[in-house]
């Protein structure tokens, strides 16, 4: 993989002195619009299935819950599509070279997305603005290509991120891209199905325990009737069987880091040299080639990663040291991910028991505190998340090809954009947490 | 016509789409930003917040198309520009960004006065985007761009005599645009006094468009020679005319009040524009590229021609179910069915005993195919394992007691 180091951009490497700046504001846009992004997929289905309890039943009570979440889903649908063209703008504005070089690659996974972005806010028009005024099953039926397009959607983002970890498609003739196979790039590549289920998962596990913390705390404050404890257990039943199944899909994602990008691995754990029968280390800090202050537990890596406790494990040293990401900021973002995740998986499986065996909804003050926590904290493990594999991937934007140094832009005034970013981001932040509390605090009875 | 000229013809079908349609989306902003104050203000701008809310998002994503497009078939020229126009296209996002927050904020607003500055908000940053994104146009027009990043001046690539007046047409087209629109809504939903207004809008904006369009082409003709000539004299000419008589035409029908076919004589008017200019600056793509040298590789024409003829068998007919809807007035007028339209369906769902057993084997047999076997077949049968144990498990958490015996209940029936 030695080739590697040869590209040829199509444009001139920019002069940017203010390439951490850069990152940081990529980064900072993918923060606001990732959870945007969860409810984007995970609500539709969640309103489509309380709608189809309405039209089942008839009862108002699920006519309620569908509209009140459905103006839930207008507010966040706007900042969610907002927030995307800013990444599209920045695919040129900070990463020209990038785009300039290899959009003949992986451009046409985006310009599918751009379709499936297309049905998701037509059906969206037709969704939110038809209740009252199609027929019910009409209005339904026209939620479904939402809930298609959430999918659809994240599929083909997906197979970008997924190409640009694990780049294929295309061959380096004297450092120029030549013999482009899009569609084989994107779709043979069997480098993104792990990521995409995934973050399938996470959209739900986010989106449900936000909703569910929601309606929890609310019955904190003693709000809790039949409309309440029915949304809450909606939300959190869908949220509670994704984090029981992210446990294992997350296992599989680690697996399929360490046989295709190895130095990620080693940035995951720390691990320094290349190890036989390598341990895993929960907590402690990476320095000089090994983890300090760490709670070792020894052979589990080997165990986990290529499930034999003998087996070799390649450590960073593999790679010279321009070649390895930043150990600790992954480290501590894979530690953040897989810790939330867990304490998730665990309230979940106390939630499954009491619905499951005890055929009621748990009882303790102490599970709805831990619910109220659980939103937050699943929006910190998806962004955690998201920097274990974007981090981790550096010093490359495309890995073992481009370096992020290469692709970024030359043009001034990164630090300008950022902070201006930054503060406009602020705003609406506000703004959509100001609407959400206003239609949080609306009382049931009033008309929407 | 070559192949590699095809993805950029859909580009700029796009881009007179989003010209048009997202342009009358801008222009209901400046309506609102000019509206004024008191009751017959707020009624202006609640008829445009209306007639746009729910078609913005569809009229947005033609700029997305525009962008995807670009730089899949095109990605030197696209990083050029973006990196050299910077400025102005990250104004532009801003400015969209607000615009979004405005939307997702008018959802939450209960007093005119909150929807007020909610409003100003929405119309600073509805002319503030057409703006800056007719300065990136003027900037590639007047082949201030070339290869590189950056390729050209960060400032006045943009700042100078044709982008401002290419930013002043777009403000001005995305005014006349909306105030033909807003009034052909306005006349159908039976709002005559409102449609005159608009009218009347629609007519001062379409003569200031159009003096902005003729000043243009004296400014071009001494910033932009090349593009001025081919214009005049060259390819562009024969839709220079058809823009002018679209124009005229379209100016002619609001005076009679006919409002419906005004639309599209409009929209011809502005699409002819784009295509003028597209004409007149070919074979350029930057001051140093051809379109030619601009292509990827011809399997990634093949691929952007094939996905966008393919994604249009869906999106059009989609289009024209959302529009039909909305410009049919079905969104406006409707009486609310309310429940008595309900006919729910009588089969009573049992909740199943199995569900949960099912989960668990689901779970079960995923985990084992999923960790335990390393190919990639067996890896998907795990993945539907899981789903089957997300489905299963979910029928089986939410019990009888949470959703009621799922039969029909009487109507009304209050939690």
């Amino acid at each position: 993989m030695t080739q590697i180091l040869t590209i040829a951009a199509a444009l001139e490497p920019g002069q940017q002195q203010y390439l951490l700046e850069a990152r940081q504001m990529q980064a900072l846009s993918f923060a606001v619009h990732i959870p945007l992004v969860c409810f984007g997929i995970a609500l539709p289905p969640l309103l489509l299935f309380v709608e189809w309890l309405y039209l089942r039943t008839s009862d108002e009570l699920y006519r309620t819950l569908a509209r009140r979440w459905t103006r839930i889903m207008v507010a966040l649908f706007a900042a969610g599509v907002v927030t995307g063209t800013i990444l599209s703008f920045e695919m040129g504005l900070l990463w020209p070279n990038f785009t300039g070089t290899f959009g003949g690659v992986f451009g046409l996974g985006f310009a599918i997305e751009g379709f499936s972005f297309f049905m998701e806010a037509i059906f969206i028009g037709i969704y939110v603005y038809g209740w009252d005024r199609l027929s019910p099953r009409a209005h339904f039926a026209s939620g479904i290509p939402i809930a298609i397009a959430g999918f659809t959607g994240s599929l083909m983002v997906i197979s970008v991120n997924g190409w640009m970890n694990h780049p294929t498609g295309f061959r380096l003739s004297h450092g120029k891209v030549v013999d482009v196979h899009p569609f084989r790039a994107l779709f043979a590549n069997s480098y993104f199905w792990h990521e995409l289920i995934h973050m399938y998962l996470a959209a739900y596990i986010v989106t449900g325990f936000l909703l569910a913390g929601a309606y929890a705390f609310g019955r904190l404050r003693g709000r809790f009737g039949r409309y309440e404890r029915t949304a809450l257990a909606v939300a959190l039943a869908a949220a509670a069987l994704a984090s029981v199944a992210q446990v294992f899909v997350g296992d599989w994602n680690g697996r399929e880091v360490a046989a295709t990008q190895p130095t990620k691995l080693a940035a995951f754990e720390g691990l320094g040299r290349t190890t036989s029968g390598a341990p895993v280390h929960i907590l402690g800090w990476y320095s000089h080639g090994h983890v300090e202050y760490g709670i070792p537990l020894p052979r589990l890596l080997s165990l986990l990663a290529f499930h034999s406790t003998q087996a070799t494990v390649e450590g960073l040293d593999a790679v010279t040291p321009a070649d390895r990401p930043p150990v600790n900021a992954v480290r501590l973002a894979f530690q953040t991910m897989v810790g939330i995740g867990s304490l998730l998986a665990l309230l979940s499986v106390v939630f499954l028991f009491a619905r499951i065996r005890l055929k009621r909804l748990p009882e303790s003050t102490w599970f709805y505190r831990a619910l109220v926590a659980a939103g937050p904290l699943s929006v910190v493990a998806l962004i955690a998340g998201w920097v274990v594999t974007e981090v981790g991937r550096q010093p490359w934007v495309v890995y073992r090809v481009m370096r992020t140094s290469q692709a970024v832009t030359g043009a001034g005034g990164v630090p300008i954009g950022y902070a201006t970013l930054a503060i406009v981001y602020l705003a609406l932040a506000v703004a959509v947490g100001w609407v959400l509390c206003r239609l949080y605090r609306a009382p049931l009875a009033e008309p929407i | 016509m070559h192949l590699y000229d095809l993805p950029l013809a859909f580009a700029l079908v796009g881009l007179a789409l989003y010209t048009v349609l997202g342009g009358a989306d801008f222009g209901a902003g400046f309506w609102q930003l000019v509206a004024g104050k008191g009751e017959r203000a707020d009624e202006i701008r609640d008829h445009a917040h209306h007639a746009m809310a729910p078609v913005w998002e569809a009229n947005h994503v033609w700029l997305i198309f525009v962008l995807t497009v670009v730089w899949t078939a095109y990605p030197a020229a696209f990083g050029s520009i973006a990196s050299t126009l910077s400025i102005p296209l990250f104004i532009a996002g801003i400015g969209i960004v607000m615009r979004g927050g405005a939307y997702a904020l008018r959802a939450g607003t209960r007093t005119a006065g909150e929807q007020r500055r909610v409003d100003t908000v929405f119309a600073v940053s509805s002319v503030l985007t057409p703006f800056a994104l007719g300065t990136v146009i003027g900037g590639i027009a007047s082949e201030r761009v070339h290869v590189g990043n950056p390729g050209g001046s960060l400032t006045s690539s943009w700042l100078n005599p044709t982008s401002i007046t290419i930013g002043l047409l777009a403000v001005a087209s995305a005014a006349y645009m909306a105030a033909v629109f807003l009034s052909a809504d306005a006349e159908r939903h039976g709002d005559r006094d409102l449609a005159e207004r608009f009218r009347l809008r629609a007519l001062a904006a379409g003569v200031a468009a159009g003096a902005v369009a003729s000043a243009g082409l004296i400014v071009l003709r001494f910033d932009a020679h090349r593009l001025f000539t081919h214009l005049t004299q060259g390819a562009g000419l024969p839709a220079l005319v058809l823009s002018l008589l679209a124009g005229v035409t379209t100016l002619a029908l609001i005076w009679r009040r006919r409002y419906e076919p005004a639309r599209y004589t409009a929209a011809l008017a502005v699409a002819s524009t784009i295509a003028g200019w597209a004409l007149a600056q070919q074979p350029l793509f930057l001051r140093d590229l051809t379109v030619q040298q601009a292509a990827a590789g011809h399997d990634t024409q093949v691929a952007i021609i094939v996905a966008v003829l393919a994604g249009g068998v869906i999106l059009f007919p989609s289009l024209a179910l959302l529009f039909r809807l909305t410009l049919g007035g079905r969104f406006v007028h409707a009486e609310p069915t309310g429940d008595e339209q309900t006919t729910p369906m009588t089969r009573p769902l049992q909740p199943s005993a199995r569900g949960a057993r099912l989960a668990a084997a689901s779970l079960l047999a995923g985990t084992g195919l999923l960790t335990i076997a390393n190919t990639g077949w067996a890896h998907a049968i795990g993945i539907a394992c899981f789903f089957s144990f997300l489905a299963f498990g979910y029928r089986a958490v939410l019990g009888s007691d949470i959703l009621g015996p799922l039969t029909p209940t009487r109507p009304g029936r209050q939690p």
